[in-house]
């Protein structure tokens, strides 16, 4: 028995400012959309997976159906951080490959326009007496005391320390700002991008410092946003039109990885070894290697985010992600094009949505539906998605035979 | 005459202040994995015993970041790092230096300080740790 798995029906609302509509309105539309985009309606589902990071006590998926379709199937509301929506997918996933039934529904969706760092802060004002709390016994707050709890500059160090250990001499700061240049280049052809603005690598060198080396537009856009989509067995995908299965792509490999213990990972968040092993197992599982994929939607929550992603997806030699870069192969004239969508830095980070956003991406090159932004003739692509505390999403989508 | 000496306690408590400041992790008496937050068992090997472990004053800073946006309430600029103190990487400010990229480089040595961050209503004083250039 053939047990792949494939999308049947996939989108993603815009991104960008949604005052008139909450996560339940998001979700339902990029849900609906999905569904009508698979040919499909909530009666053919047989389970439901939701995502919905900063309401997570709410039973999102259960709201969800109370507008889309309450069938009575198990929902799974899961969290997992910027991971959130590549694990709503893999539990739809796991949910058909396991047998329990032929077609799921992967939602994931985030409000998120306005919202400032997400992470960090002193929390409670200094006490009248120091007074040791926590697993640490501090006495007072550690953020920006005992280094910095905000993702920013999080990353910021994540890719600097990248730096420290392959030796770089040149400039950091223009080096990571030409990352963004490139994505918010890209940005210019999705029209579902919250920002899709040219900007000179002037104008991201001159924009506010937010932690060195990034500046505010290197960083991720906090925005609404949501994205679904509908999985499917390769046996029920069989007994569907011929035009469901000529859209249908093919889940190559579907893999979550958590960070493994690494000496140092209490300090700085390792996220390289579970991407490098989520990368490992996924090409493994999928039977291809890095020189097979057209296109590659990487979690650039930062642009010093997307240089070690490089190198830990294997899109270059171990320690030569500079030197990738400044070939030019990232772009997307370039021999492995990297977040042709403008990526996170300029297509907007709704957390919960973004791991589903990203296969959209890939998915929609894959059916030649891409329109100007299309990767001419792409059949193979790895979205990858990561949150912080860790988890990593790695999918790679094929196009169907 | 009378000396009067003044209450102090650290701000975190793998902070130690005396003999000179330094810092503390629980290491794992069967791999060697240090932690600075008590844990129940290793995260490396799942061992359950620990015992106390000083950590040298001096390192090499690995990475950093000069952090110009914070929460409220958090005085920037100031530099975030993480320091590799003879194989245990350790976080913490970089001070005493000018927050820019003439003074905090990559591979810079640094040496663990500590000061004040300021008394409670019982005169106690809570000292906190950074680390400054050592050249
Ligand atoms: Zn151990």
């Amino acid at each position: 028995m053939n047990d792949d798995i494939f999308i049947l029906g996939i989108t993603m609302t815009k991104f960008g400012k949604h005052p008139d509509k909450d996560a339940v309105d998001l979700g339902a539309e990029a849900a609906m959309n999905a569904l009508a985009d698979g040919g499909v309606t909530m009666a053919d589902m047989g389970v439901l997976a939701a995502g919905n990071l900063m309401n997570a006590a709410a039973g999102f998926g259960q709201q969800l159906q109370k507008q889309i379709g309450q069938t009575g199937i198990p929902v799974f509301n899961v969290v997992n951080a910027c991971a959130t929506g590549a694990t709503a997918l893999r539990t739809a996933i796991m949910a058909v490959k396991a047998g329990e039934c032929d077609m799921g529904l992967a939602v994931g969706v985030e409000n998120l326009a306005g919202a400032g760092l997400l992470a960090g802060g002193f929390g409670k004002p200094d006490g009248h007496t120091w007074e040791p709390s926590g697993r640490y016994g501090a006495v007072a707050p550690v953020d920006g005391r005992i280094g910095t709890d905000t993702m920013p500059g999080t990353f910021a160090q994540v890719g600097m320390e990248y730096l420290h250990e392959h030796a770089y001499s040149g400039e950091a700061f223009e080096m990571f700002a030409k990352i963004s240049e490139k994505n918010h280049s890209h940005s210019t052809l999705n029209p579902l991008a919250a920002y899709n603005k040219l900007m000179t690598l002037e104008e991201i060198m001159g924009d506010i410092m937010i932690a060195y080396p990034n500046t505010r537009p290197m960083c991720s856009a906090n925005c609404d946003g949501g994205a679904a989509a509908v999985v499917v067995s390769a046996e029920k995908l069989k007994t569907l039109s011929l035009e469901q299965q000529r859209r249908a792509v093919k889940v190559s490999a579907s893999v979550l990885t958590s960070d493994p213990y690494t000496e140092g990972c209490q300090v700085l968040p390792d996220v390289n070894t579970l991407t490098r092993s989520a990368a490992t197992q996924a090409y493994e599982e999928a039977g291809v290697g890095p020189d097979d994929l057209d296109l590659v939607e990487l979690h650039d929550c930062f642009a010093t985010a997307e240089l070690v992603h490089y190198d830990n997806l294997k899109l270059c030699e171990e320690g030569g992600a500079v030197e990738f870069f400044e070939s030019g192969a990232t772009w997307r004239d370039g021999d492995m094009p990297v977040n042709v969508s403008g990526g996170l830095q300029s297509k907007g980070h709704p957390i919960s949505a973004t791991g589903i956003a990203n296969i959209w991406e890939v998915c929609h090159h894959l059916r030649g539906e891409a329109g100007d932004r299309q990767i001419e003739g792409a059949t193979v692509g790895l979205a990858h998605v990561i949150g912080l505390g860790s988890a990593c999403g790695v999918h790679i989508l094929e196009k169907a035979a | 005459m009378t000396t009067e000496t003044v209450a102090r306690i650290p701000l975190v408590d793998y902070l130690v202040l005396e003999d000179p400041p330094h810092l503390v992790a629980h290491e794992c008496t069967s791999c060697g994995a240090r932690f600075f937050d008590r844990r129940n068992a290793c995260a490396s090997c799942f061992g359950t015993e620990f015992r106390s472990a000083e950590l040298p004053t001096e390192g090499e800073l690995v990475s950093f970041t000069i952090v110009s946006f914070a929460a409220p309430g958090v005085p920037v600029p100031f530099v975030a790092g993480v320091i590799d103190l003879d194989g245990t990487t350790v976080r913490g400010n970089i001070v005493n230096t000018e927050p820019d990229t003439e003074h905090v480089t990559l591979g810079m040595k640094v040496r663990l300080t500590t000061f004040s961050i300021g008394s409670d209503d019982n005169g106690v004083e809570a000292v906190a740790f950074g680390f400054e250039p050592a050249s």
